[in-house]
């Protein structure tokens, strides 16, 4: 047993930390807040050519072929630096359903361009009814000759609005149970009929209202086998919730980084506050959180690259605790900042509004404690 | 021990809201959070303020010279009470009926107190608070903003931060030190200062809601004539406590809570989810009942405050419970807020699907602000553990 990173997980976060300290430094981050598209072609384009997109492509179609806890160790990387943009979208919520589901034309067509940067995707899953599960997909599919006829909402889509394919899921027919008669669509996002609506958020990320308005998808577009497409969400499910875990692990550290050095510096009563042992305690608290995120995520990871029996209630276990911590930690992180941890010139509170949205995304404490419950057969 | 309220007590309620409900303006659905501070929110204020002062309610239980009606502080409980709960727009006399006008009661001249107190009373002036600055936050006693007499003025210098409305006030009660030899308590003194005077110069802090609340001010030898200060030169720190405790019972507002619960309560039972709706999960149902005990508690730590008033005593360490409670119980109450909403809580209030107009998205944000400003939990707990149990210092 080994906790520790190897050496190429080692040399990969050493080399994205200096990265991304000079590409997406705090200004990048701000500068797309503001911005419609919600991230910057060129930092796309310069992290593509770190072979950034292809991560957990296989070689064969153009990727580097590294593993689940390879794409975590960078993704800490991006939630300490607030990467913004269509990242995970793409990597994962694009790339994951084409490799499960895919047949070789569609892996071969698809994946070196993801993974040369030259392609953004999302996956359209949740609707008004804001379920991560098969019974929340109402989003109509019905056969019309070569096609098929998309009809509903998507709500809450990632970075829909700049995706050129999205993966869609959507219901064809209605089976015994919710997760037959799903089909897994690949959707290209200018078709007619589709219409995108920016949603303003907590964290100013980038989620769409997708409207479908008779929008026609050749049937070729499938992913997998019609009406039993939930096993390819499913598995994007458990990458994606490890992804949006890992995110946080990252941005947690950084607030608890900024935190502890902002304790050690700000002197109130002529000593710095963090010889306060209100102040110590906090901080070791937080450290707690932050270091049990770290590690849950880890296994969570490790499971499910492993195909470990137990990986599902591992990554539930790893999603209830890490939305819960992370939140607790960027609370105490604005109370030890005082007065300027509650401006928007410094940077703590970019920290605090993105933990709401990575708390959510993939399912939040709640929704994932209830999975815990039932893998423990309660 | 009694909770009930007296007949008269009542009938002051009803009459407070009966006048709410033609007073409050046109179309308020009390989102104070979703535009605070915005100019067309503060003319709302300000408007506002104009009404209550047509009916000598804009500081009631102030003596009846200076524009009050001299309630009773019971009197004066029911009516904070009704306007939390109603979320009315009360935001341009909350410093200067809150804090700075009972410090002016308590401690002005007989002439300051004809000077201002009628004017807050008829929201003519509105107050800011220049206390903290980068240095002395916590540590308010280090604060550095100079004044220096010279003949029969001070002369101030230096710089405050985080002033709130410190753009959109006429008056501003200023520390500065004005003993530089003395020890750190000794030196500092308390003014009343014309925001108009020259040499006073206010930028904006922009804070993580976006809004324009809070300042930098600047004071570049602001010249004010002596009778500007209050009380004794060099005893400004003892009434700055005084004004703290002031600011610490009055915030808090465990009542605009209840108001959130409602909200919440309805929400939970209107919408569905898995086919049943939120009020029927259990989840749903602890954070809302917890909630709305964490609100009952909140409000009986400000009534034993307002209780002890009216009993003649000086609440001491029982404001800071009462701040420390209410403020960090508010953020909680967001918080349960969002997490009953799932994804939906995450939307602003500009967007066509956040809930409840995107208030409980708004108050998460704010609340972070409220648990730090008039004192850190720290501060009040210290308060607390010292003060207030006597326990050894540091
Ligand atoms: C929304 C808002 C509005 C405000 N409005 C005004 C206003 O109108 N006028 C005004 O004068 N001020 C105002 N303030 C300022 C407020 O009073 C200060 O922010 C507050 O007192 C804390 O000071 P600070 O920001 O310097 O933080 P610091 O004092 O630097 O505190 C940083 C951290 O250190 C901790 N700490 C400090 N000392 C100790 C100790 N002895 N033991 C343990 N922990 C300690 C604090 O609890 C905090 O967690 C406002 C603040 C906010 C957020």
């Amino acid at each position: 047993m080994d906790l520790g990173l190897d050496e190429q997980q080692e040399l990969l976060k050493n080399f994205a930390r200096d990265f991304l300290e000079k590409e997406c430094p705090e200004s990048v981050v701000r500068e797309m807040e503001e911005d419609e598209k919600g991230y910057s072609p060129d930092l796309w384009r310069k992290m593509a050519q770190q072979g950034w997109m292809g991560l957990i492509i296989p070689e064969e179609h153009g990727g580097t072929g590294m593993k689940l806890c390879e794409l975590v160790v960078l993704l800490e990387e991006f939630g300490r630096a607030l990467v913004p943009g269509p990242y995970i979208s793409t990597v994962v919520l694009g790339a994951v359903p084409i490799m499960e589901g895919g047949n070789d034309e569609q892996k071969q067509q698809l994946l070196p361009k993801i993974a040369a940067g030259d392609l953004i995707m999302t996956m359209a899953l949740t609707e008004p009814s804001a379920k991560w599960d098969a019974d929340g997909v109402a989003l109509e599919a019905k056969k019309q000759g070569d096609d098929y006829v998309l009809n509903g909402v998507k709500l809450f889509v990632p970075d829909a609005h700049v995706s050129d394919q999205m993966v869609v899921v959507a219901r064809t027919s209605k089976g015994e149970t919710a997760e037959d008669g799903i089909t897994v669509l690949l959707v290209d996002s200018k078709s007619a009929g589709i219409s995108f609506e920016l949603l303003r958020t907590i964290a100013a990320d980038k989620q769409c209202e997708v409207t479908f308005e008779n929008v026609k998808v050749p049937a070729a577009n499938v992913l997998g086998e019609v009406d039993k497409g939930w096993p390819i969400v499913e598995q994007t499910k458990r990458m994606a919730t490890v992804a949006a875990c890992a995110y946080l692990v990252g941005l947690s550290q950084m607030d608890f980084d900024v935190t502890l050095n902002y304790a050690k510096e700000r002197v109130q009563f002529g000593r710095p506050i963090g010889s306060f042992q209100a102040i110590q305690h906090k901080l070791a608290d937080v450290v707690i959180d932050v270091d049990g995120s770290r590690f849950i995520t880890y296994k969570a990871a490790w499971s499910l690259q492993e195909g470990e029996p137990d990986a599902d209630m591992m990554i539930s276990m790893a999603k209830a605790w890490t939305s819960d911590a992370s939140r607790r930690v960027v609370a105490h992180g604005q109370q030890i900042h005082g007065g300027i941890g509650f401006t928007k010139e410094y940077k703590i509170q970019l920290y605090f509004r993105r933990q709401k949205w990575m708390e959510l995304m993939w399912g939040d404490a709640d929704y994932h404690r209830e999975l815990v419950a039932q893998a423990l057969e309660v | 021990m009694d909770f009930r309220l007296s007949p008269e007590e009542e009938a002051f309620r009803q009459e407070v809201l009966d006048w709410l409900k033609e007073n409050l303006p046109k179309n308020w659905s009390g989102d104070r959070f979703t535009r605070d501070r915005d100019p067309e929110t503060w003319n709302i204020y300000r408007e506002f303020a104009g009404k209550l002062a047509e009916k000598k309610w804009v500081a009631p239980a102030w003596p009846v010279e200076y524009g009050g009606l001299g309630l009773s502080v019971i009197q004066q409980l029911i009516f904070n009470e009704e306007m939390a709960y109603h979320q009315a727009p009360l935001g341009y006399s909350v410093i200067g009926v809150g804090w700075a006008g009972p410090t002016i009661i308590v401690y002005g001249t007989e002439e300051q107190k004809q000077k201002h107190l009628g004017a807050i009373t008829s929201a003519e002036t509105m107050w800011c608070q220049g206390f903290s600055e980068p240095n002395a936050g916590s540590d308010l006693a280090s604060l550095q903003t100079r004044a220096v007499r010279d003949g029969d003025d001070y002369v101030i210098n230096g710089q405050k931060i985080w002033t709130s409305g410190a753009h959109l006030s006429d008056w501003c009660i200023l520390l500065a030190r004005t003993d530089a030899e003395a020890t750190k308590h000794k030196g500092i003194s308390y003014f009343l200062l014309d925001m108009k005077t020259p040499g006073i110069s206010v930028r904006p802090l922009i804070d993580m809601m976006d809004n324009h609340g809070f300042n930098e001010m600047f004071f570049d030898n602001v010249r004010v004539p002596k009778d500007c200060l209050l009380g004794e030169e060099n005893r400004g720190w003892y009434m700055a406590a005084t004004t703290l405790d002031f600011e610490r019972s009055s915030i808090g507002g465990a009542v605009g809570g209840r108001r959130m619960v409602e909200e919440l309560v309805g929400y939970a039972r209107e919408t569905k989810r898995n086919g049943k709706r939120l009020s029927e999960e259990v989840t749903v149902r602890v954070r809302l009942a917890d909630a709305a005990l964490e609100v009952e508690i909140g409000r009986m730590l400000s009534y034993r405050v307002v209780s002890m008033q009216a009993r003649g005593l000086v609440p001491n360490y029982e404001s800071s419970i009462a701040k420390l409670f209410n403020t960090d119980m508010q953020f909680r109450l967001a918080k349960a807020g969002l997490e009953i909403m799932g994804l939906y809580g995450q939307l602003e209030p500009q967007s066509k699907y956040a809930p409840l107009r995107g208030k409980f998205e708004r108050q998460y944000l704010w609340q972070t602000g409220m648990i730090v400003g008039g004192g850190t939990p720290e501060i009040q707990r210290n308060i607390i553990a010292m003060r207030g149990l006597g326990l050894p210092r540091q």
